[in-house]
């Protein structure tokens, strides 16, 4: 919590003076019922009524000196908020950037968009209000307390006993309530889980008929919420009811020895009434406190979140040695490289040793989880080797600026990631500055151009719902594009082409070998058929290459590769 | 990437409840963006009101203990006003005493009655909240996939989640605030009538400013929340996008641009954020001086009236607090009525989805097929998802029992269509689909589907355990059926490396399998089912291809004596078929089976060969 508290540093002057402008609006305001007490006392007691009016000038002024503090104060918390927060959401946002791969799959997608979202409201929340209540209440509080004790004295024995009691039945019902919010919580994001399940799979639900079973679990779970829900608001019920059977007890404490003493002839009438008026001032900001420790508790899970996400160290950065490399040829070499995704686990890659000459095509071949995909990583450093390196050009990628390295390696990955926008801005994103010639040039390379002219709106046609009306071969062909458009030195094809036509496949291909035949091009691929021109094909199993060699070789000489042709035996239609 | 959109909704719909926001409208009445408003508030509020009557008796009790709660809150300050004048004043201890007790028996039953009804309300909401949810989903149930594919899932959720959130609070929180505050405001002013008129006149001289100036300001406010509202929505969608496809942001080195725009928008945010800010914590400072300056109204013009002697100082002390007590539900009916303005559009959008037309029903005289034999007819049939874009033309397909037939043909020739037809999933325009000779719309809709197997294209998995799963496909299953029906799809062997083998709980969507490891499991699910006819759409398209001669043995064995309809592309699935069936632009150009369509000469032949003599050269 306190490594964000940093974040408020650049607006400390205003941080400090809105504190500072709450305190004088908190000190008219307990001016006012000793005003008024002098106004009844003396005042009206003694019907002097240029006194009535001279003390009603003055709580009018006091009034508007409380006014435009409270409104400077409102001002200035509310700029040091809101900066704070933007900050906070920039610095967050700034270091998933850097985030390496690792990192990514570490925290997963929908938590950081959770951190990025929800929790940075709830941290800047809560500065906001820390702002605006924290010096608050408690000034009120003391403030009030004063007031009553000069008041009198005596009285003021009765907050001896009303103070502790609200604090207790406070820290109770919160003790008790505050877990109970966690369980509602979790009994929430079940149900909203259940019913996100159905929509993303309802065509298995109706296929297999399974609407009941369907409706059983979800009553299970809306009644498990219900139960929980109403439990736990009806504890928080409690809470306002007591609040104002301990504030209304004390009033007529307060009446009762106040008119004891006003009958002694101690005390004055107006003396009563201020007293019940800072009573309540007290025990009501006692209560904002309570709520405000509240609001911390609950933000500081948030706040971990984020501390979380800004102590995270990031594997993959540039050192003060990293050279600005221009790769031009497309030379790699994996030079003994091994790869596990944690230290305890096997590797996915065992010491693997291939070189691909500049403007070869190799492909990659191999069963589910025989670590290709970890392979092609590799190269535009998503993840580091645990050991060996790997060379393009003759530098040890660990020595080039990532950016520069980066830019000369495009990649299509499995999943096709489309952004929302224009067919024109998805393919201009492998290159911002490419010209409309370009675009177009690179879908056609990618087969893409006909079913483009195709759509409503052509290139600009905008793909809603992150590209959901595309079909599946349409979106690779895209992501294809855009890779292409960059004209790089080095291709990567990670089975991009999987929702392809094997028709549409081949000719993506052969607009490959004639237009980029000087860049080097991994593809890994499922079908024979996909890689049966490379120049090199690398046969993976469990992490080590089992065969090395070009489709003719390795069908006379590998058995791995023999077997998977096999399989693919008559090859694939459409 | 369709799944992804799911995960954004669970996060708006954690929306904090319980602490805070039960009395005192404040921030939390102005935090509405935009208002929106209800279309027919008649019709809704009848719809609503559905809901409520089975609550009705409890409802009555609660309304009678709010009534209850708002007069007492009256008499409070009126006793007071006497303990001063008639007692402390006069000095009568005893009465004193005994006003005192009264005090504190009234107080006593206030507290009692606003605790039992908050009680009551909570049960009432929640039970409402809880059967909304319920209609909710049932409809789900009921409505047909065309529904499902054409609205976005964020959208529904958002209506599952928020809209009725929404209006369970407003029903809790509302409701009994605005009677409440009706009953303290008009008993407030007949108190202050009653006390003084006149002083009840100088009282009201500050209304106006107060209810102009607060309005003005609100409505300030809520534009400058819209606009934050507004701004928040696109950073979020921003910042969702973006770590979505981190991963390709990553690989096209796109870090730097993706801050720009998103510092852009987050300044954006901050600006409006800030002037929202500003706007609404004015008013509380604003309602203190207007609230000091009726309190002053009071002291400076009762004081005089008192020392004229037509007042009481006791009158004095009750009528400031009366004052106060006549500000705060003004303001918190004008909250309580934007709220409800929501709240009622909330509802609406909900009774919205009621309104969606289902399903239709089974006809009166639909039967059920106890025993199949699998001969499927496809007679003449039209279909397009869009009126005019027809997916299938003039369609003619006869399958004999037992036969297996491979559906083959580019992409969105219309391959899935002819699925989603036999299936049920959408109805065909014209002509006639038949199992066993009978049209499949005569047939119950859910003994239709509960004969056919279905492993389909994006295959789902529930964040159940992957026994659990499995048995999706017959819930009476044993383990050992369960298990069998792994073994069969080659799914045992890896399953009994998770974690917790069987009993392994999947997240959501089985996240954390590879796609090869979730299609073998929606082919146990099918094997399980042991259905009539068999449909496997792509279903091995993830698994990598000796993999798949695994479990084509296992598919083969589970095909034999079945109908069955493939969708592959691989020809090792598709050369076993007894039938090929060759379709593009909605109709069938070809069939056959894989030598005669190769003799043809035709389109199979050309995707074949073509395919081929370019990778043997």
């Amino acid at each position: 919590m306190f490594k964000l508290f940093s974040y408020i540093k650049p607006y400390w002057k205003m941080a400090l003076l809105s504190p500072i402008f709450s305190m004088v609006s908190v000190f008219t305001d307990l001016l006012q019922p000793v005003l008024l007490a002098s106004i009844i006392d003396q005042g009206i007691m003694n019907g002097d009524v240029t006194f009535i009016l001279m003390k009603g000038m003055q709580m009018i002024g006091i009034a508007f000196i409380g006014l435009a503090s409270g409104f400077f104060s409102t001002v200035l918390s509310s700029r040091t908020g809101q900066n704070f927060g933007a900050d906070i959401r920039a610095a967050i946002f700034k270091k998933v950037q850097t985030f390496s791969f690792a990192n990514l799959d570490e925290f997963k997608t929908a938590s950081l968009v959770t951190r990025l979202t929800n929790d940075v409201s709830q941290v800047q929340n809560i500065v906001l209000m820390s702002l605006r209540l924290m010096i608050r209440a408690p000034l009120i509080c003391i403030g009030g307390l004063i007031m009553a004790i000069s008041i009198n004295g005596r009285l003021a024995l009765i907050l001896l006993v009303a103070v502790p009691l609200l604090g207790i039945t406070n820290y109770f019902i919160i003790k008790k309530s505050f877990p109970l919010f966690y369980v509602v919580q979790e009994k929430l994001d079940r149900l909203n889980a259940l019913m996100r399940e159905n929509l993303a799979g309802v065509r298995v639900v109706k296929a297999f008929v399974r609407g009941d079973l369907e409706q059983k679990r979800f009553g299970i779970a809306n009644d498990e919420y219900r139960s929980t829900a109403t439990y736990a608001s009806r504890v928080v019920a409690l809470m306002m009811p007591l609040i104002m059977l301990i504030m209304n007890l004390s009033s007529v404490a307060v009446i009762w020895f106040g008119g004891l003493q006003v009958n002694a002839g101690t005390m004055q009438v107006g003396q009563v009434l201020a007293f019940i008026n800072y009573m309540s001032q007290i025990l009501f900001s006692l209560t904002m406190v309570g709520f405000i420790f509240v609001s911390i508790s609950r933000a500081r899970a948030s706040s971990d979140r984020l501390v979380e996400v800004l102590n995270t160290e990031v594997d993959i950065t540039d050192t003060e040695e990293s050279v600005e490399a221009t790769i031009k040829t497309g030379h790699v070499v994996f030079e003994n490289v091994s790869f596990s995704y944690t230290v305890s686990l096997e590797p996915v890659l065992d010491n693997i040793s291939f070189e691909a000459k500049p403007g070869e095509t190799v492909a990659i071949l191999g069963g589910t989880g025989a670590g290709k995909s970890t392979l092609v990583n590799l190269i535009p450093r998503l993840y580091d080797p645990t050991h060996g390196r790997i060379l393009i050009d003759g530098h040890d990628i660990r020595t080039i600026r990532i950016d520069s390295l980066r830019n000369a390696v495009s990649m299509v990955l499995q999943d096709t990631i489309l952004f929302s926008g224009t067919i024109r801005d998805n393919i201009r994103w492998g290159k911002e500055a490419a010209s409309d010639e370009e675009v177009e040039h690179a879908a056609k390379l990618a087969q893409a151009h006909g079913f483009i002219l195709e759509c409503p709106q052509q290139y600009d046609t905008i793909l809603g719902q992150r590209g959901v009306n595309l079909s599946g071969g349409q979106k690779q062909r895209i992501a294809i594009a855009r890779a292409l458009i960059k004209k790089p030195p080095i291709l990567i094809l990670d089975d991009s082409t999987s929702s392809v036509d094997v028709a549409t496949e081949a000719r993506i291909q052969q607009a490959l070998n004639k237009e980029l035949n000087s860049t080097t091009v991994f593809i890994i691929a499922q079908r024979i058929s996909s890689v049966i021109n490379a120049d090199k094909i690398l046969v993976l199993e469990n992490g080590k290459i089992v065969g090395e060699g070009t489709h003719g070789e390795l069908l006379k000489t590998n058995p791995v590769y023999q077997e998977i042709y096999q399989s693919q035996q008559g090859g694939e239609v459409a | 990437m369709a799944r992804d959109n799911s995960t954004r909704d669970s996060r708006t719909s954690g929306r904090p409840m319980g602490f805070g926001g039960h009395r005192g409208g404040g921030p939390r009445g102005m935090m509405m963006g935009p208002i929106v408003k209800p279309k027919n508030l008649t019709n809704t509020l009848k719809r609503l009101w559905r809901y409520m009557y089975y609550e009705r008796k409890t409802l009555g009790i609660v309304f009678l203990l709010v009534a209850l709660g708002a007069v007492l809150q009256l008499v409070g300050p009126y006793l007071i006003a006497i303990a001063i004048d008639d007692y402390i004043l006069a000095g009568k201890l005893r009465e004193l005493a005994y006003l005192c007790l009264l005090m504190i028996g009234i107080y006593l039953i206030n507290i009692g009655s606003s605790w039992l009804q908050s009680f009551l309300m909570v049960g009432i909401a929640q039970r409402n909240v809880y059967n909304m949810r319920t209609d909710l989903f049932a409809k789900l149930q009921e409505l047909p996939l065309k529904f499902f594919d054409n609205t976005t899932h964020g959208e529904l959720m958002s209506r599952l989640t928020n809209d009725i959130d929404n209006v369970g609070n407003t029903l809790n929180s509302s409701t009994t605030q605005v009677i409440s505050s009706v009953i303290s405001l008009v008993g407030t002013l007949a108190m202050m009538i009653w006390l003084s008129p006149l002083l009840t006149a100088l009282t009201l001289l500050v209304i106006p400013i107060m209810l102009f100036s607060t309005n003005a300001l609100a409505k300030r406010t809520r534009t400058f929340f819209a606009e934050q509202q507004k701004n928040l929505g696109q950073l979020n969608g921003h910042i969702e996008e973006v770590i979505s496809g981190q991963k390709v942001v990553k690989v096209f080195g796109r870090e730097q641009s993706v801050i720009e725009k998103f510092n852009e928008l987050n300044t954006r945010l901050k600006d409006s954020g800030i002037m929202a800010q500003i706007y609404s914590g004015i008013i509380p400072p604003l309602m203190g001086i207007l609230n000091n300056l009726s309190f002053i109204i009071v002291a400076a013009g009762g004081g005089y009236l008192a020392v004229k002697g037509v007042l009481t100082i006791g009158v004095i002390a009750a009528f400031i607090n009366y004052s106060r007590q006549f500000v705060r539900p003004l303001n918190e009916l004008a909250n309580q009525f934007n709220m409800f303005q929501m709240a009622i559009a909330g509802a609406e959008r909900f009774f919205e989805i009621l309104d969606e037309e289902p399903e239709p029903l089974d006809p009166p005289d639909a039967v059920e097929l106890t025993s199949v034999k699998g001969a499927v007819r496809f007679e003449n049939v039209d279909f397009a998802y869009e009126p005019d874009k027809p997916v299938l033309k003039e369609f003619n397909l006869d399958v004999q029992p037992g036969q297996t037939i491979a559906l083959v043909g580019p992409t969105g020739a219309g391959k899935t269509t002819v699925i989603n037809l036999l299936t049920r999933f959408y109805d065909i325009q014209s002509g006639k689909i038949t199992i066993d000779g009978i049209d499949i719309r005569k047939i119950k809709r859910k003994n239709l589907r509960s004969q056919l197997g279905i492993v389909l294209q994006d295959t789902y998995l529930f964040s159940e355990s992957v026994k659990e799963n499995i048995r999706y496909g017959r819930l009476n299953a044993t383990d050992e059926e369960v298990i069998e029906a792994a073994k069969l799809a080659n799914a045992d062997q890896f399953i009994r490396r998770l974690p917790n083998g069987y009993d392994t709980v999947l997240s959501e969507d089985g996240g954390d399998l590879s796609q090869g490891q979730r299609q073998l499991l929606a082919i146990a699910r099918a094997i399980l089912a042991n259905p009539a006819i068999l449909i496997l759409d792509e279903a091995t398209s993830n698994v990598d291809t000796r993999t798949e001669i695994h479990i084509q043995q296992a598919m083969l064995n589970l095909m034999k004596g079945r109908t069955s309809f493939v969708i592959a592309h691989r020809l090792s699935t598709i050369r076993n078929a007894d039938k090929i069936v060759v379709i593009n632009h909605g109709q069938i150009i070809e069939q056959g089976s894989h030598d005669e369509l190769l003799e043809q000469n035709g389109f199979y032949a050309s995707l074949y060969l073509g395919q081929f003599r370019q990778g043997i050269s």
